[in-house]
């Protein structure tokens, strides 16, 4: 499976709804698709991977990536991801401390911390 | 012993092809289905660390993937033709490897290995001025013996 991206927006918040595979061959999508957001001045992303059905670790650089970038505005980057597979990778690497990891869009959306 | 050995061009492309034949061949094993997204992403991280390798070195040898079945144990080895950063640590030419490769990719790569000791208990990296090969094993589950 490919990889599909969908934005939309939630008052300052834009949502990037990710699904399929990210992987070596799909994550410059990913990548292009954050830069374009944070160019265009969107500085809080909420990446919605309740449609991913895996994840590598050019994924997670590319999510790293696009950290370092909407930082670099003070802006965030939410992840929303319920799936056990997916959220293992993130705690192999450590990086759940990296990442503000919500159960939903809306519990995202709402965080401000 | 039984094998199964898929060899392709280092193109990012490939490496979802690889996957979905070292899933298939790990279950057609005996390898635990519960773990079977493990080997899929541990395979997937060797293969996509091992085009970025090939990529970077501009080599147009295939990567190798070689899925092993053995009687109570399932291996599997992805090597790459590319002299790694540990071989060519200990060429004293000078002229190792050439400077293409991003600090991005060799985090990347890093990262992929991280990952891989992070899911695989038995995996072993090892490199030489040929290239770099990376095994790693899953216990199977016997077939039960019927009456």
């Amino acid at each position: 499976m490919d990889l599909s991206l969908s934005t939309r927006t939630v008052g300052d918040r834009t949502i990037v709804e990710v699904g399929g595979e990210i992987d070596v061959y799909t994550a410059p999508k990913l990548r292009e698709q954050l830069v374009e957001l944070v160019n265009d001045g969107s500085y809080h992303l909420v990446v919605d991977m309740e449609g991913v059905d895996f994840l590598d670790s050019t994924g997670l650089g590319v999510l790293v990536g696009g950290l370092k970038r909407v930082r670099a505005h003070e802006g965030s980057l939410r992840l929303v991801c319920n799936q056990e597979r997916i959220l293992k990778i993130f705690r192999i690497t450590g990086l759940t401390k990296v990442f503000p990891i919500h159960s939903s869009v809306d519990e995202a959306v709402a965080a401000t911390d | 012993m039984a094998i199964v050995e898929l060899r392709f061009s280092a193109l990012p492309e490939h490496v979802r092809t690889a996957r979905l034949v070292a899933a298939a061949v790990a279950r057609r094993a005996g390898v635990d289905e519960a773990v079977l997204d493990e080997v899929r992403l541990a395979v997937g991280e060797a293969c996509s660390r091992a085009v970025g390798l090939h990529m970077s070195h501009d080599l147009d040898t295939p990567v190798r993937v070689a899925l092993i079945e053995e009687e109570k144990k399932f291996s599997i080895e992805v090597g790459d033709a590319a002299p790694t950063a540990s071989a060519s640590a200990h060429n004293s030419s000078g002229s190792a490897a050439p400077a293409a490769k991003s600090d991005e990719d060799e985090a990347e790569g890093e990262m992929g290995l991280a990952v891989i000791s992070g899911l695989v208990d038995d995996v072993e990296v090892t490199a030489d001025d040929k290239g770099g090969l990376i095994r790693m094993s899953w216990p199977v589950i016997p077939e039960p013996v019927l009456p």
